[in-house]
């Protein structure tokens, strides 16, 4: 996902250059214009009703009139404060039983046949089980997202620990590293691209799950909810707005949180590039 | 090996009878309502009648006949525009920004919407799918293309390759490794999308609908079934038929494996 952007960055300086950069963003400004152009056109000419598909400006009016009145805030500190515990459950557990099956065999054996009965059914199927299990709200919620986030982390983890090179451990055992200096220097380490890999796919999973979930689950605020509610009432442009933010938020998780984590830890080591 | 392998099996099934014996003792413990968590047995049985009925087999059959179209038509679109993507560059400057907006979008976000648009039923989940399956596809056929060799494009062109013999005998095979792990990645999230939006779109059949539709009435035993008949169908879809499709082309056709992502 990364290289979308990278593709497009470069360094800047000289005049040539910042001129260069201008043509650059007008380049990747004008889909989005031929896109906006082509819903105005679609939204104004009535070819469908304006409840229904409005225009740009109205889900702009929309935008800022749930953000001025403090209800769009509130549905994305809940939808993050979910999708934190959730993460953050899955994250300590999906890392520890991970390297565990990594590091013995025993536990390898013995979990491997859950985790991949488990891992190939889609994360909503389980969405009503939970629900039925411990009750509509945020303790399911929270629950299922941790739980459908935690498989590629598990999965990716125990990959990792497997890659490390067994010439690094037993070179670390010769000069005398003992298990747990072993642990912190060189298979924590050699693991951490795998690791961190699991870590960014577990994120994306669970923000796209929480989203569904959220619809199911009647919770009272939350962005899935946002959207979902505003059906009732035919509230397209608050639909739309919602979606906006979600996107927003999307991108955000990649480029603010995974990739500077990335560039203070396994780049820096020289793990990874 | 043979002797460490006979190891693996016997702690393998012993974790699994471990789990299915403890879920056993809570079930029949009458802890909780046995609405709530049907002994083993129990959901056997219901799995079988709803089977042999035919109501599971039809059920499966809307889910498959949705997660396919919507699969084919994302496979449709995405390879010849990823291919596009990576020859042209003009193609790749207009598509890349419109995707790298709506890729982190969850595909069920739009379900709300496209019920207002399109009206419940098929037409929503075939395009949540198609919406879901849509990206990897793209993005892989598109970094599979720009990741052909240069030096075989030359080659063949100095050796008289034509337009189309280019395309078919270097540039698919050359990046089949990305295109095949992008049907494999596309049809994983078609899977998830598939489930997710027939139980937000509410039809009248699939099996996604089947496990909501069973929480209304508490049917406990009836949402473990069709959860054990996805888990089946996730399974035999991953091992056999991209595990043969692999073999049967990046395998044979000597392309390491280098596109596992």
């Amino acid at each position: 996902m990364h290289d979308l952007a990278e593709l497009h960055d470069t360094v800047t300086g000289s005049p040539a250059v910042d001129a260069g950069r201008f043509r650059r963003a007008a380049r990747n400004a004008f889909p989005f214009v031929v896109v906006g152009a082509m819903w105005e056109a679609v939204a104004h000419f009535g070819l469908f009703p304006p409840r229904l598909f409005p225009p740009l400006e109205a889900v702009a009016a929309a935008l800022v009139r749930l953000t001025r009145d403090g209800i769009l805030p509130h549905h994305v500190f809940d939808t993050l404060v979910r999708l934190g515990a959730g993460f953050g459950l899955a994250a300590s557990f999906g890392v520890t039983i991970g390297i565990l099956m990594g590091r013995s065999r025993r536990a390898e054996d013995m979990l491997l046949p859950l985790v991949s009965i488990a891992a190939p059914i889609p994360g909503l199927a389980y969405a009503p089980l939970f629900l039925l299990w411990f009750g509509l709200g945020n303790f399911a919620t929270v629950l299922l997202v941790a739980f459908v986030a935690a498989f590629p982390i598990i999965y990716n983890s125990w990959t990792g620990v497997k890659a490390v090179k067994d010439i690094w451990v037993r070179s670390a055992y010769a000069m005398g590293a003992d298990d747990r200096r072993l642990f912190r220097h060189v298979i924590l380490p050699g693991a951490l691209p795998y690791i961190m890999t699991g870590l960014r796919l577990g994120l994306a999973q669970a923000w796209r799950i929480l989203v569904g979930v959220e619809m199911l689950a009647a919770v009272p605020w939350g962005l899935g909810w946002l959207i979902f509610g505003a059906r009732e009432f035919l509230n397209t442009d608050v639909m739309l707005a919602g979606i906006a933010v979600i996107a927003v938020i999307g991108l955000a998780l990649e480029k603010l949180v995974f990739q500077p984590l990335e560039a203070m830890t396994v780049v820096r080591w020289g793990m990874m590039t | 090996m043979t002797a460490d392998r006979i190891r693996s099996l016997r702690r393998g099934l012993f974790t699994l009878i471990a789990v299915a014996a403890a879920y056993e003792a809570t079930a029949k413990s009458g802890y909780f309502a046995p609405v709530l968590m049907p002994p083993l047995g129990t959901v056997a049985r219901t799995l079988l009648a709803t089977i042999l009925d035919g109501s599971m087999v039809l059920h499966a059959a809307a889910t498959l006949y949705r997660l396919l179209l919507g699969f084919g038509l994302a496979v449709a679109v995405g390879l010849p525009l990823g291919v596009m993507m990576g020859r042209f560059r003009p193609v790749e400057n207009f598509v890349l920004p419109l995707l790298s907006a709506l890729m982190p979008i969850p595909s069920l976000a739009w379900v709300p919407v496209f019920i207002l648009w399109f009206g419940l039923g098929d037409t929503v989940t075939i395009l949540i799918v198609f919406y879901a399956a849509l990206f990897p596809m793209l993005l892989n056929t598109w970094t599979g293309v720009r990741a052909v060799n240069p030096i075989w494009l030359r080659a063949a062109g100095a050796m008289g390759a034509t337009e189309r013999a280019l395309f078919w005998k270097v540039i698919v095979p050359g990046a089949s490794p990305f295109i095949i792990a992008g049907l494999r990645q596309s049809f994983l999230r078609a899977w998830i999308a598939v489930i997710g939006a027939e139980m937000l779109a509410a039809s009248d059949w699939g099996l996604g609908w089947v496990i909501f539709d069973a929480k209304e009435f508490l049917n406990t035993d009836v949402m473990l079934a069709a959860l054990a008949v996805i888990g089946l169908i996730g399974f035999v879809t991953e091992r056999l038929v991209f595990g043969s499709l692999e073999r049967a082309t990046i395998y044979r056709w000597g392309m390491a494996r280098t596109a596992k992502t």
